[in-house]
């Protein structure tokens, strides 16, 4: 892991868990990682691997019955850290942070802009509420950032409802709207899983200019393989709540550690390959949250996986080399304190 | 791996699908929308025909004209059934439909959706052999046993309900289904789109071994192209509601003659940091089938449009041996594709 004194974000040892009537389901269990500003840090995890809720709990809106239950995540401001873990979620201090310093760029752009406002009134909105500007000046704010994002018209398009747009429109207004008050760090959801391909790589396209050009930083979360490998600078691989691998993009893809990453990189169906060909596959499912297996939560599909080992003994986040991280036993045999 | 000697199964001629746009207390028609506007192709008899394309591409419109979920406005299907006749699905009614449906089932996407959670796995894969005429129960428990081995599902898990099962094992569930009664078509729309990727590739996997097995033919509708590559012999591409482009899988891929085929390929976000991929970028966005710009729909976005293509819609056409396009230019223009 990279020096923590520059790090925009820190999260240390989050924990955020899910108190159900059926038991506890500990959706993220000790997860750490640092962001920086003006690098892309990748998220990426098949369903229930506790990605989405990692951004819920950065962003303090983690619904009940989930509660932050342990862990710290560090805001940089100046020269102090803010541990947003600690504040409270609807107070003052969170939501002048929410919005402003820290913005969402949702999965779903059609059920993130109310359907009976304009898009320009809610630009507008977020604008005033975080912003000391006059109502004139937010109206002019609001039209160059829909030009930023490369909307044609903009003036017209401030009049317009969300419904009246394409899905490629509705994704850079909702990226314009996350912009609208300069934030040091962008959270972008799944931002294209809902849009075609060919708007997936415009949008893609779009992040990465906006992002050298502003110098934020973002996390990026996603399912696709493919979209990480091409957006993020720095990666962690999640798997039921834990990080499997963390590393530079280029270490994690060629040279992964993990024997998760590993089989996830080789049953990827890329264009690439010779038709027809057998995948090599994954044996079994992903557990339901409710039945994490003991120990390392991927041992009863590894192929590499010791018996009396894997299966009794969860596995800590360990360097293997350089920035590379792994948590799995072939390298160490450095246990999580419980 | 195409099976070049294979005759058609299914044959598809000039098919249209129109939806008219009613407005008002009179329902007055004020306009089309050409969701598949004159298709053509043929899949043949134990292969897999990709059909690939954007949202509202018409590709599962095709799909479902082909199963006569819904009736075409205009053209032909002709399908060879069991017995060796040929018939055309296009003009058949309910009831002359009804022995042929058996022949031809659906692999649905969403395998949430698509099983009924208040019946068990023996009901859901059992009701096409009771509807059939199956209706001993003995006889039925058994060929769902089988069926449910077949596709790697645990007999055992029969009486239970499929809240009980993950999404890959769902969709497992509905594969048997749609095997249970013989089909020699099987129509898969997006059938692991909505999947993890370690369990993707397991169904992926499970559909090329019962292909072989049963002899089955696939008419696999995708938008992810990687997927197409792994499963098919044969993708058509297909833009606003025309095909604009046919070729064996290897030969689209690597020498696509289509620019909006090319576009589509070099969108992809490749799995590898070291290949920069998506730096061409395409214009603007698909125009919508109710509306479509003159000439080649394509023309708008297309880097390489000359005037002709602003007036004359190109018509699709042999351009090698089994690749077709529709593209004035295809023989002059050299695409990149991926190699």
């Amino acid at each position: 892991m990279a020096d923590q004194t520059q790090a925009l974000l820190s999260v240390r040892d989050l924990k955020t868990h899910f108190m159900m009537d059926e038991g506890v389901v500990k959706a993220v269990d000790g997860v750490s990682f640092d962001v920086h500003a003006g690098r892309v840090f990748g998220i990426v995890g098949e369903s229930g691997c506790g990605k989405s809720v990692t951004m819920k709990a950065v962003l303090r809106v983690v619904e009940p019955p989930g509660r932050i239950v342990g862990g710290s995540i560090l805001l940089r401001r100046g020269e102090e850290m803010i541990d947003l873990a600690k504040l409270a979620p609807n107070g003052r201090q969170m939501r002048s942070i929410r919005g402003a310093e820290i913005a969402l760029i949702p999965q779903e752009p059609m059920a993130s802009f109310s359907p009976v406002h304009t898009i320009g009134n809610q630009i507008i909105e977020t604008i005033l509420l975080h912003r000391p500007v006059s109502k004139e000046e937010a109206r002019g704010i609001a039209v160059q950032l829909l030009k930023d994002v490369g909307i044609p018209m903009p003036e017209q398009r401030l009049e317009a409802y969300s419904w009246q747009l394409s899905g490629g429109l509705r994704q850079r207004a909702i990226i314009a709207m996350a912009l609208s008050c300069n934030p040091r760090l962008l959270i972008a959801d799944e931002p294209t899983t809902a849009v075609d391909v060919t708007t997936q790589a415009q949008v893609l396209r779009l992040l990465r200019r906006l992002q050298a050009e502003r110098n934020s930083a973002i996390i990026f979360i996603t399912h696709d393989l493919g979209v990480i490998a091409q957006m993020a600078d720095y990666v962690t691989v999640m798997y039921l709540g834990l990080v499997m691998e963390q590393g530079p993009v280029d270490a994690v893809f060629h040279t992964p550690r993990h024997p998760y990453t590993q089989a996830l990189l080789r049953s990827v169906p890329s264009v690439d390959s010779a038709p027809r060909v057998k995948l090599p596959t994954i044996s079994g499912s992903i557990p339901h949250p409710f039945n994490r297996p003991a120990g390392c939560p991927f041992h009863p599909r590894c192929s590499s996986a010791m018996a009396g080992k894997c299966d009794a003994r969860t596995p800590a986040l360990q360097p293997i080399e350089g920035e590379q991280a792994a948590s799995c036993f072939l390298h160490h045999d450095v246990e999580v304190t419980p | 791996m195409t099976r070049p000697n294979a005759a058609p199964l299914l044959e598809v001629r000039h098919l249209r699908k129109h939806f008219l746009i009613r407005k008002g207390f009179v329902r007055k028609t004020v306009g089309t929308v050409r969701a598949v506007d004159d298709v053509s192709f043929s899949v043949n008899e134990g292969e897999t025909l990709g059909l690939v394309g954007e949202s509202g591409c018409g590709k599962t419109t095709t799909a479902r004209c082909i199963l006569r979920a819904m009736a075409p406005t205009s053209g032909q299907m002709l399908f060879r059934t069991s017995g060796g006749r040929t018939v055309d699905l296009a003009g058949l009614g309910r009831r002359e439909l009804r022995p042929l449906r058996p022949q031809m089932q659906m692999i649905f996407q969403d395998p949430y959706g698509s099983l009924n959670p208040r019946m068990t796995l023996a009901d859901i894969v059992g009701e096409p052999l009771l509807v059939n005429g199956m209706t001993g129960r003995r006889e039925r428990t058994e060929r769902v046993t089988e069926l449910l081995r077949l596709v790697g599902m645990p007999p055992e898990y029969m009486q239970r309900f499929p809240h009980a099962f993950s999404g890959g094992q769902r969709q497992r569930i509905g594969i048997a289904r749609a095997l249970s009664v013989n089909p020699r078509l099987v129509v898969a729309d997006e059938p692991v789109s909505a999947l993890d990727v370690s369990v993707q590739a397991q169904i992926l996997n499970l559909l090329l071994d019962l292909q072989e097995r049963l002899h089955l033919t696939y008419l696999f509708v995708a938008h992810n192209l990687g997927v197409v590559k792994h499963i098919c012999d044969r993708v058509a591409v297909m833009y606003v509601g025309k095909l604009v482009e046919l070729a064996d899988t290897e030969t689209l891929y690597r020498t696509p003659r289509h620019p909006y085929t090319a576009a589509l390929l070099a969108a992809v976000p490749v799995a590898d940091p070291r290949i920069k991929t998506g730096n061409v970028e395409l214009p603007g966005e698909v125009p919508s089938p109710a509306h479509p710009p003159p000439g080649c729909y394509f023309h708008l976005r297309c880097a390489y449009a000359v005037d002709r293509c602003k007036v004359e819609p190109p018509e699709l056409r042999e351009i090698g041996p089994a690749h077709a396009v529709a593209c004035h230019r295809a023989e002059e223009l050299s695409l990149p594709g991926i190699t």
